[in-house]
């Protein structure tokens, strides 16, 4: 009796080795199967551990430029919340400054991405209009971005928020070039893609992206795009709605009211 | 990270107008300008050799051999370029393992592995058998057991055996042709396919990628032909060079008319973005887009190679011309890549400013590595030539 349990027992052994086996031989050919799917098991038990439901939500940002002062302190503290580095060459978030003249100049500038806000300026020259636009990430429906990364790591969250896995990207930077907004940039440290996630260790907690918490003027507008009582759902009714660079059809997420043509 | 801040901080001052503050860091580097360069070289020589096998031109048999082990020398290096500028080379296998299918980039792997498996190793393999199992036979020592194991161990010389070795060649050749179409015109689509950037964004890439890359593999074989045979004291085959310029000249004259045309639509449909980038070709890439690429590497080869033909030059000095021509095109089609993916990075996404390219010298990214890759597959090639020559003489001894 023994004996056959034992040799039963075998069986099951080979067989699980020989499964274990097949499943090993196919996985270099198995491509697209392990797709990016897998690697969100990770995301996903965090984000379930902490009882955010991501299918639940479908995030968007709306700009008032008329409301933007130039302070900056968005771009400071998003470097602070997100440990970006101080340098003048890595940002998840800045602010640019319009200056168009009446003789048709258009001046664009973002001194260290407006961090320490912008000096006053002194010309002769008559200025027509001018404005600060804060730029961050589009999170667009249709990125580009995702559509190019070779390993699946950038992927669009079921919340509609773009995120890196930092752990799969191989820092071959083909994302940075298909983003047309200048959005991404590579962590000198981790040597890996980084961009703005809304803060998603905040939104996933119920507080908002740190931009949005700071600015002083509440140019920043964060919420919900599904939900008709969101805060953004009344932006995008109160005002006359313009988004970056829709011929490229990327279908942002981020909606500024009082775009100015000049912005790009 | 402190490295790349001294970079990075006085480029700051050269810029011009507004770009990104993300954009301060250029990301592809002398390595992504020589990737392109690399497996140009790689389809052009196999088109070369394609000639012989499945359009019968016969004058080109001297240097069928030649390109295809200059194919295979080339291929070899071309992914080291790439693996050096990853953030995270140790990670690469990724790409194989889960690739992701919406991305040009991640089809690299399995377009590399079936242009060096399926296509050139196999067909080196079959055309040389025959000879390798000779070589084997008569030899001693160590190189008797590499030629032993490079023939995998196969015996069969009957006539049958060689007929079937010639016909896999030809369909090798024939699969080939499509596949090397295939291996180039990926390169351009990783360009051509991204909206983001106007410099890139052009339906046109892969073709302009193509003919320049058979441009660039012509004239290499040509110039390795002529450097090499009288290295070995034989004479060179004016018809086989002949045929190598004339073919040189024609495919040339294609490249020129798809660039030509790529530059009239784009001045003709006058986008938005053509302001910043008449003022980058005018500016930063004048010399290298308009005085290297188009004048030196492009309409002095082109001109000098008609005139030998209409003068009816003698044998000597079209052999200098032929030469100085082909490495004019060299240099041509290496700044031709470097317009590409250096200028495309010039500009700012917002098209309103324009900023500098440093190469390092030393690093991983630098001057010297890249030097190094080109000088690679020479040496690759001179173990390759020495392990299967690829000489008429050595077919029968």
């Amino acid at each position: 009796m023994e004996k056959k349990t034992n040799e039963a027992e075998k069986k099951l052994e080979r067989r699980n080795f020989l499964k274990k086996l097949a499943v090993v031989s196919m996985a270099p050919i198995a491509f697209g199967f392990l797709g990016s799917g897998e690697k969100l098991m990770g995301l996903k038990k965090w984000v379930l551990d902490n009882g955010y439901v991501p299918k639940d939500h479908k995030w968007g940002m709306g700009i008032d430029i008329n409301k933007c002062i130039g302070c900056g302190r968005c771009a400071d503290a998003c470097k602070n919340e997100n440990n970006v580095p101080r340098e003048p060459f890595f940002f998840r978030t800045w602010v640019e400054r319009y200056r168009i003249y009446d003789d048709g100049e258009v001046l664009v500038d973002s001194p260290d991405g407006s961090i320490d806000g912008f000096e006053v300026l002194s010309t002769k020259k008559k200025m027509e209009r001018s404005f600060f636009v804060p730029k961050i990430c589009n999170h667009c429906d249709n990125p580009p971005c995702v559509q190019v990364c070779p390993v699946g790591a950038t992927f669009k969250s079921e919340d509609g928020v773009v995120l890196v896995d930092s752990d799969y990207c191989i820092g071959c930077r083909y994302c940075i070039q298909a983003c047309p907004y200048g959005a991404r940039f590579l962590h000198p440290v981790t040597r890996t893609a980084e961009k703005c996630t809304f803060c998603y260790q905040r939104i996933t907690k119920d507080k908002l992206p740190v931009c949005v918490e700071v600015c002083p003027t509440q140019a920043r507008v964060f919420g919900e795009l599904n939900k008709k009582a969101s805060p953004l759902v009344r932006f995008l009714r109160m005002n006359k709605i313009g988004i970056l660079k829709p011929s490229l059809n990327t279908e942002p997420k981020v909606f500024y009211a009082n775009l100015d043509m000049e912005v790009k | 990270m402190e490295e790349l801040v001294q970079h990075l901080t006085p480029i700051l001052k050269e810029i011009t107008g507004y770009i990104f503050p993300n954009e301060v860091e250029l990301h592809w580097g002398i390595l992504i300008v020589l990737y392109p360069y690399l497996t140009g070289l790689v389809a052009g020589a196999f088109i070369l050799a394609s000639l012989v096998k499945v359009f019968n031109v016969k004058e080109l048999q001297p240097t069928y051999r030649i390109a295809m082990l200059t194919a295979l020398a080339f291929l070899i290096v071309a992914p080291l370029p790439l693996l050096g500028h990853l953030g995270h080379p140790e990670k690469s296998y990724e790409i194989f393992l889960t690739p992701n299918t919406t991305s040009a980039m991640a089809m690299f792997g399995f377009v590399y592995a079936w242009y060096l498996m399926a296509v050139l190793l196999l067909e080196i393999w079959f055309d040389y058998r025959r000879d390798i199992i000779l070589w084997a036979s008569k030899e001693k020592g160590i190189k008797k057991w590499i030629h032993k194991i490079v023939s995998l161990f196969s015996k069969d010389i009957s006539e049958k055996a060689i007929h079937f070795d010639k016909k896999s060649v030809k369909i090798v050749t024939i699969i080939g042709i499509p596949s090397a179409f295939l291996l180039h015109g990926y390169v351009g689509f990783i360009f051509g396919s991204i909206k983001a950037n106007p410099w890139w964004s052009s339906v046109l890439m892969p073709i302009v990628f193509l003919f320049s890359a058979i441009v660039s593999g012509i004239a290499l074989v040509l110039i390795i032909y002529m450097v090499v045979t009288p290295l070995r004291s034989k004479p060179i085959q004016m018809d086989c060079l002949d045929k190598l310029a004339s073919y040189l000249f024609y495919v040339m004259i294609i490249d020129f008319s798809l660039e030509a045309l790529d530059f009239i639509h784009r001045i003709y449909e006058s986008e938005e973005s053509i302001k910043i980038l008449s003022e980058l070709v005018s500016g930063k890439l004048f010399v290298s887009l308009v005085v290297i690429q188009l004048l030196m590497g492009m309409l002095i080869p082109l001109a000098s190679i008609a005139a030998t033909k209409i003068f009816k030059a003698p044998s000597e000095l079209k052999k200098m011309v032929y030469f100085i021509a082909a490495i004019l095109v060299e240099i041509g089609i290496f700044t031709t890549r470097w317009n590409i993916v250096i200028g495309g990075q010039l500009f700012s996404k917002s098209l309103r400013g324009l900023t500098v390219y440093k190469m390092t010298f030393f690093g991983l990214e630098g001057f010297l590595a890249a030097i190094g890759i080109l000088i690679l597959p020479f040496i690759i090639l001179f173990i390759l030539m020495k392990l299967l020559p690829p000489w008429e003489e050595a077919r029968n001894p």
